[in-house]
């Protein structure tokens, strides 16, 4: 038995090394791995999405950056100062250089945010900073508008480019730092950061080529991936067959449907963790008139079992919400949980006068989330248990997001992650009083408005205090909680899996940016 | 001869203008290009911004004008996704599709000719039984799930111990239900570069074994379609008076079947073969979702997820155009084979 199952080992190991790209590059640690997509675009400002932003940790470097925790560590800024209520002094790392070989100075830093203002994708999030400056050589001085809570947290998106490489035009003609959605950019193709990795070689929907920065001046890093392949594979059932066959040595996003086949693969092993990214439902205020009545909107509430989603269709895959903000996150109240109760949420209808219920259209996307389609589904068979007879109706991502823009169904549904990681970006986006002019409640399909949740947040943004500010937030969630704003249903978790022999465990996080640059991996396999 | 080519030729540009036009049309029910290339906290001012700049605010008529005055400039566009012109894109993932439908073709010329030849000269072997057989159930299941099953059990493996392990007859058995893995799993790996943009897996070792498993799901469709095509004509022909006067004159069974009887069985096979060719482009979709590989099915699927409007109509439009190409070859071939045929249909 044992001599047959070494033979099979052996086998499938030669079989494995034998499929792998090149013998010779396995001298060297290559790192094959595969996401579902691979980045639109090398010009990190060309879209704010996190197919770009996991691009930019490989081969930019941002001043700050998130820990496994949440907190803020210093990468390129060393430290800073608040110098007043509007001014943010930041030191800057020395003997820094670009891939090109230019070094990195506070002249970057300041070029690059100009260019990030500049931006449609990420102007709006760096509207608050008004103005920066050089000092000297290595200082920079933001200054906002306003006091501004969130700097540090913004500061994670600003990744110091080469001005110098982006300067000038190119054989086209085009200025070298044009931002082009649709076009074809100099930044688009060419890319010159500070970060672990320089892309090599690209074509587009096929393979990124990474190869390790040897002047990376991060030298306590214990990185030690010399070069990266990444391949985009849409398909969920062949990248983990991909993983599973020794194809590729670290996966992402895994499927909900195969974390037990990875689980209890030998070679492979799955990370988890709970996401930020709030999965919720809106109810229509001005669509349906019920929905004024926060009974209905609470029995609603009470109606729907974000334990059963999560632990049945979501497979455990995803923490149940009873608000916003996850767990790390300042507005995050702990003592708001699901509140379950199909009888509570009769007697409610029955106060307001619809103990015969009503019936209301429903639409939610079937290929944007984790199981997004069976959701709606379930919520609908739960609001029937409270006479409320649902219409519902799924639709591709593509065309979903225009007709959400339309407010086409009474409920509809969105998942929401706040590029600032921050509480009061969910209201902005979500829950905010709808405003055309000034953008405000964006996504805000329910129409809830509420005043007096608005100024509170507002007051919060120029809040200084982080203490103060968080109770501020939370007293904003306990509110939307209270009035029953919107359902929350639950904050979808995060998957990674990878080779044994890839230690990916320290790098990744719940931005879902991994820290390639840091990852180890054992080439003797 | 020439002008059947000429006729064609306008075959084409009227088949091209149609799915042009038709394209154009569902255009708004593909979705907006827009909000797959901006993120979601993108102010919907600047949304509007570029909907300006990419001309999408102007009728249909107006939008379609500007396409087809350029396309007659060959000048298709530019893909949303891929920053490039359409045409660029497609020239680039057209090697990957055209080779694995060489693939898929040769291996369904290289088994239905002798099995569908085979069964039906001797109906009644249990063979022949088993090919029909196997060929209902290829036929049945539908390609993603061949492909599903073919990774599961050639590129990851599989253990299966049904036998007891601990007895000479019992792991011999066990290793011949058991699979060893090893055949990757998705994509070209890395092909030859030949000419241009194109790319090969044919010129390696290392290169066809990624070629395998996508090669066999997709022919998997095809193939029992056309033993049993092959074998009903060959039944047919051997029927035929011609074959029962070969056989009385002595001539040997070989030539007989071999030279005389499969000639004209292929007449309607090839009719079929131009057909499905073409059909075998589209079905490489699935086959190439699933393999991700990179060709121009995998990529048309992009585009329609992300909205990708000049992308989808050029494809479209291409797609139409090798159809009108394929159909020619099977007429220009057809001719060849059987020269009563007139290709301008005039009388003889």
């Amino acid at each position: 038995m044992t001599i047959k199952k070494t033979l099979l080992a052996s086998v499938i190991g030669t079989a494995m090394t034998s499929a792998a790209f090149a013998p010779a590059a396995l001298a060297e640690n290559t790192l094959r791995m595969a996401y579902d997509a691979d980045p639109v675009s090398l010009d990190i400002h060309e879209q704010l999405s996190g197919g770009i932003l996991q691009l930019s940790h490989m081969t930019f470097d941002p001043l700050v950056r998130w820990n496994k925790d949440l907190e803020i560590e210093p990468r390129l800024a060393t430290s800073w100062e608040q110098v007043d209520d509007t001014t943010l002094r930041m030191s800057l790392r020395e003997g820094v250089e670009f891939h090109s070989g230019n070094a990195f100075t506070a002249q970057d830093v300041v070029w690059t945010i100009e260019r990030l203002k500049r931006s449609p994708d990420f102007k709006a999030i760096f509207e608050p900073i008004e103005s920066v400056t050089a000092v000297d050589e290595h200082t920079v001085e933001i200054n906002t508008h306003q006091s501004y809570p969130l700097l540090l947290n913004l500061a994670t998106y600003i990744f110091p480019m080469d001005s110098e490489f982006y300067s000038g035009e190119d054989s086209d003609g085009d200025a070298k730092d044009e931002i082009v959605k649709n076009g074809n950019s100099y930044a688009s193709r060419n890319v010159s950061g500070t970060g672990p990795f320089e892309v090599t070689e690209r074509q587009q929907g096929v393979r990124v080529a990474f190869e390790r920065n040897d002047a990376y001046w991060d030298e306590e890093s214990p990185g030690n991936v010399d070069k990266i392949v990444l391949k985009p594979i849409g398909e969920n059932a062949t990248r983990v067959a991909a993983l599973l066959s020794g194809d590729v040595d670290f996966i992402a996003p895994v499927p909900p449907n195969d974390l037990e086949r990875v689980r209890n693969d030998d070679n492979t092993q799955l990370v988890t963790m709970s996401g930020t990214r709030i999965i919720l439902f809106h109810m229509n205020q001005e669509r349906v008139e019920a929905f004024q009545d926060p009974r209905v909107r609470k029995a609603f509430a009470y109606a729907i079992n974000q334990e059963g989603i999560a632990d049945r269709l979501m497979k455990g895959f995803a923490t149940p919400a009873a608000q916003m903000s996850p767990e790390g996150y300042a507005g995050h109240n702990s003592e708001l949980a699901p509140r379950y109760d199909v009888e509570k949420a009769k007697e409610l209808m029955a106060e307001a006068g619809y103990e015969d219920g009503f019936s209301i259209s429903m639409m939610a996307p079937n290929n944007r989330y984790v199981n997004d389609a069976k959701i709606a589904q379930a919520v609908a068979a739960m609001l029937a248990r409270i006479n409320v007879e649902v219409d519902l109706k799924t639709l591709p991502k593509a065309q979903y997001w225009g007709e959400y823009d339309d407010r086409v169904a009474d409920m509809m549904m969105i998942g929401w992650h706040a590029d600032t990681e921050d509480t009061a970006n969910f209201h902005e986006y979500l829950t905010a009083c709808p405003d055309a002019d000034s953008g405000a409640g964006q996504y805000n399909a329910g129409n809830y408005c509420n005043p007096e949740v608005d100024k509170l947040v507002s007051e919060a943004n120029l809040e200084l205090d982080q203490a103060k500010r968080a109770e501020m937030l939370q007293q904003m969630e306990q509110t939307l909680y209270d009035e029953a704003a919107f359902i929350p249903l639950h904050w979808q978790d995060l998957a990674w899996a990878s080779a044994s022999n890839v230690d990916i465990e320290p790098v990744v996080n719940v931005m879902n940016f991994p820290y390639l640059g840091d990852l180890v991996m054992d080439g003797d396999e | 001869m020439i002008a059947f080519l000429i006729k064609r030729l306008f075959h084409a540009l009227l088949v091209m203008f149609v799915i042009s036009v038709i394209a154009f049309a569902i255009q708004d029910n593909l979705g907006d290009p827009i909000q797959q290339m901006v993120g979601q906290s993108v102010p919907e001012s600047e949304r509007e911004a570029l909907r300006e700049e990419l001309g999408l605010n102007d009728p249909f008529a107006v939008q379609y004008l500007r396409f087809a005055a350029n396309a007659a400039q060959f000048d298709f566009g530019y893909s949303y996704i891929f920053n490039e012109p359409t045409t660029q894109v497609i020239m680039r993932h057209l090697p990957a599709t055209l080779e694995l439908v060489a693939a898929t073709t040769f291996l369904i010329i290289a088994l239905s000719v002798p099995i569908g030849v085979y069964s039906a000269i001797k109906p009644r072997a249990w063979l022949s039984r088993f090919f029909m057989g196997v060929s209902i159930v290829g036929i049945s299941i539908p390609v993603f799930l061949t492909a599903i099953v073919l990774i599961q059990l050639f590129a990851i493996g599989v253990t299966w111990t049904p036998f007891p392990t601990d007895t000479g007859w019992g792991s011999w058995l066990n290793d011949l239900v058991s699979t060893e893995g090893g055949m990757p799993a998705y994509g070209r790996g890395d092909p030859i570069p030949v000419l241009g943009t194109w790319e090969t897996n044919f010129a390696s070792l290392e290169g066809l074994t990624y070629l395998v498993l996508p090669a066999i799901s997709l022919a998997s469709i095809m193939l029992p379609l056309f033993i049993r095509l092959i074998r009903a004509e060959m039944l047919e022909v051997l029927q035929s008076d011609y074959v029962k006067f070969a056989r009385a004159k002595g001539i040997s069974p070989r030539r007989i079947y071999f030279l005389h009887a499969l000639k004209n069985t292929m007449l309607p096979v090839i009719t079929v073969g131009g057909v499905q060719i073409g059909t075998l482009v589209a079905y490489t979709i699935l086959t190439e979702t699933v393999f991700q590989w990179p060709g121009m099915g995998l990529m048309f699927l992009d585009a329609i997820e992300r909205s990708d409007i000049p992308l989808i109509v050029t494809y479209l439009m291409i797609v139409g155009l090798i159809f009108v190409i394929t159909n020619t070859l099977v007429d220009l071939i057809y001719g060849l084979i059987n020269p009563t045929v007139k290709l301008t249909g005039k009388p003889a």
